[in-house]
């Protein structure tokens, strides 16, 4: 077992991990934080992104023990004071998902688009989201969300 | 699935790092930088080390210089840093050109360039590259350093000349002159997606003519290459259309390419002279 030291939306945690326990699997089961949800576990799917250090990652392909001082965000730090997070309404109202299961980690990809690439075009975007994997909405409403949090912080 | 037990090591500095290699050698130690080719295969048990030694806290491995005329890149410097140009001039551009198609941006937060010429995936755009430019590898071990050229590193279907006990310490590209033009053309299913085939080309005018033409394939043999064949059907002619028709076909009888079950050599071998002659339209200087 190897001790780990890192934030997850600024909380700070403190694990015992098996070295070969990703990020993925830490998030969820030691640190209370199942909202990254665990789709291919070979990074092909994109389902399990989260921002270390403000860069979207896939957290399957970390190592927990690789984290260590790291600052993570998941999308569990989204709401605020009951109060979903823009993107998520803007997904919520755009139809921008349907069972959910990829929704994290599109969510953690645009808001770092939103923070890091506020002029973003349309094929930027598109190129972007290629990354993850939706098996429901055909995209096009996963970039209308996007595009209307844009359009709205320009 | 995931992955099977294994021994994890954080050296903090290369000494440490390469003893660690040397004292592991028999028992399947593998080197961890950006882990976004190591770790799949882990999750699937393809590659089941029992020692892996993480690189990434080592400072000196991460810096990104240029150096008498080169690039030289260290072993931790990941795909997302060539997305800017900085000030290596017609290189920088060529690199920015070609880090778009490695993956996507999430891969090239975590993924190296060291990584990818040490996997040596037929389909990586860095291994392309490091072939058409004649890049220069430096394998670092326990017992001293030793200089590798691109002809002699790639080996075979993912095999590079980096013995076990070393780790590849940095890679220099020399610089590419001012007014160098390049093109570089991939063709995959899907973006993102491994290259079914790519070329890469560079070369410069002189008064109106083509010198020093570079002309590279990856993804369509086992390891990357230049094609003489081609190169000498471009130097000292004007560049047209008709020159980059004639040159790309002059391909054709050079390829020995890969087969799989969706894939024949004849398709791939079609697909090489189609990006050569994409890549020479694009690196073609504006009417």
């Amino acid at each position: 077992m190897s001790r780990v030291t890192f934030t997850v939306n600024g909380g700070r945690h403190v694990i015992d991990v098996e070295p070969r326990c990703t990020l993925a699997d830490a998030l969820r089961e030691q640190c209370a934080k199942p909202g990254t949800n665990i789709g291919c576990e070979h990074g092909v799917c994109g389902a399990c992104t989260v921002l270390v250090d403000d860069e979207p990652v896939r957290s399957c392909l970390l190592f927990a023990v690789q984290a260590e001082g790291k600052s993570i965000r998941t999308v569990e730090g989204l709401a605020a004071n009951g109060e979903l997070h823009e993107l998520q309404r803007a997904f919520v109202e755009h139809h921008a998902l349907q069972c959910g299961y990829c929704t994290p980690g599109f969510l953690m990809l645009a808001v770092w688009c939103v923070e890091n690439k506020p002029g973003a075009t349309d094929e930027e975007l598109r190129d972007l989201v290629a990354s993850n994997l939706c098996r429901c909405t055909g995209y096009q409403n996963i970039v209308r969300a996007i595009r209307a949090v844009l359009d709205r912080t320009k | 699935m995931k992955a099977a037990a294994f021994e994890y090591h954080a050296p903090r500095t290369l000494s440490e790092a390469t003893e660690l290699l040397a004292r592991y050698v028999g028992n399947d130690a593998r080197v961890l930088a950006g882990g976004q080719s190591l770790l799949p295969a882990m999750a699937f048990r393809v590659a089941t080390p029992a020692h892996l030694i993480d690189i990434n806290n080592i400072g000196e491995l991460g810096s990104l210089t240029v150096d008498q005329g080169h690039l030289v890149v260290r072993a931790c410097v990941r795909h997302k840093a060539f997305e800017q140009t900085h000030d290596y001039g017609a290189l920088g551009r060529l690199l920015a050109r070609v880090v778009r198609e490695i993956a996507h941006y999430p891969i090239r937060t975590r993924g190296t360039m060291c990584g990818s010429l040490v996997h040596a995936d037929p389909s990586s755009e860095w291994c392309l590259v490091a072939a058409t430019l004649d890049a220069e590898f430096t394998a670092l071990s326990s017992g001293g350093r030793r200089v590798i050229q691109s002809a002699d590193w790639f080996q075979g279907l993912m095999t590079t000349a980096l013995q076990p006990d070393e780790l590849l310490f940095e890679v220099r590209f020399p610089l590419l002159p001012e007014g160098t033009l390049a093109g570089f053309q991939e063709f995959s299913r899907r973006a993102g997606d491994f290259a079914l085939a790519m070329a890469l080309v560079t070369f410069r005018l002189e008064s109106g003519l083509i010198a020093d033409p570079r002309v590279g394939i990856g993804g369509v043999e086992a390891t990357p290459r230049r094609l003489a064949e081609v190169e000498r059907a471009l130097v000292g002619r004007q560049p047209t259309a008709k020159t980059y028709a004639h040159a790309a076909a002059s391909a054709e009888t050079a390829l020995d390419p890969l087969t799989d079950v969706r894939y024949d050599a004849e398709y791939r071998r079609d697909l090489a002279c189609t990006m050569i002659r994409r890549a020479l339209d694009e690196a073609s200087p504006a009417p």
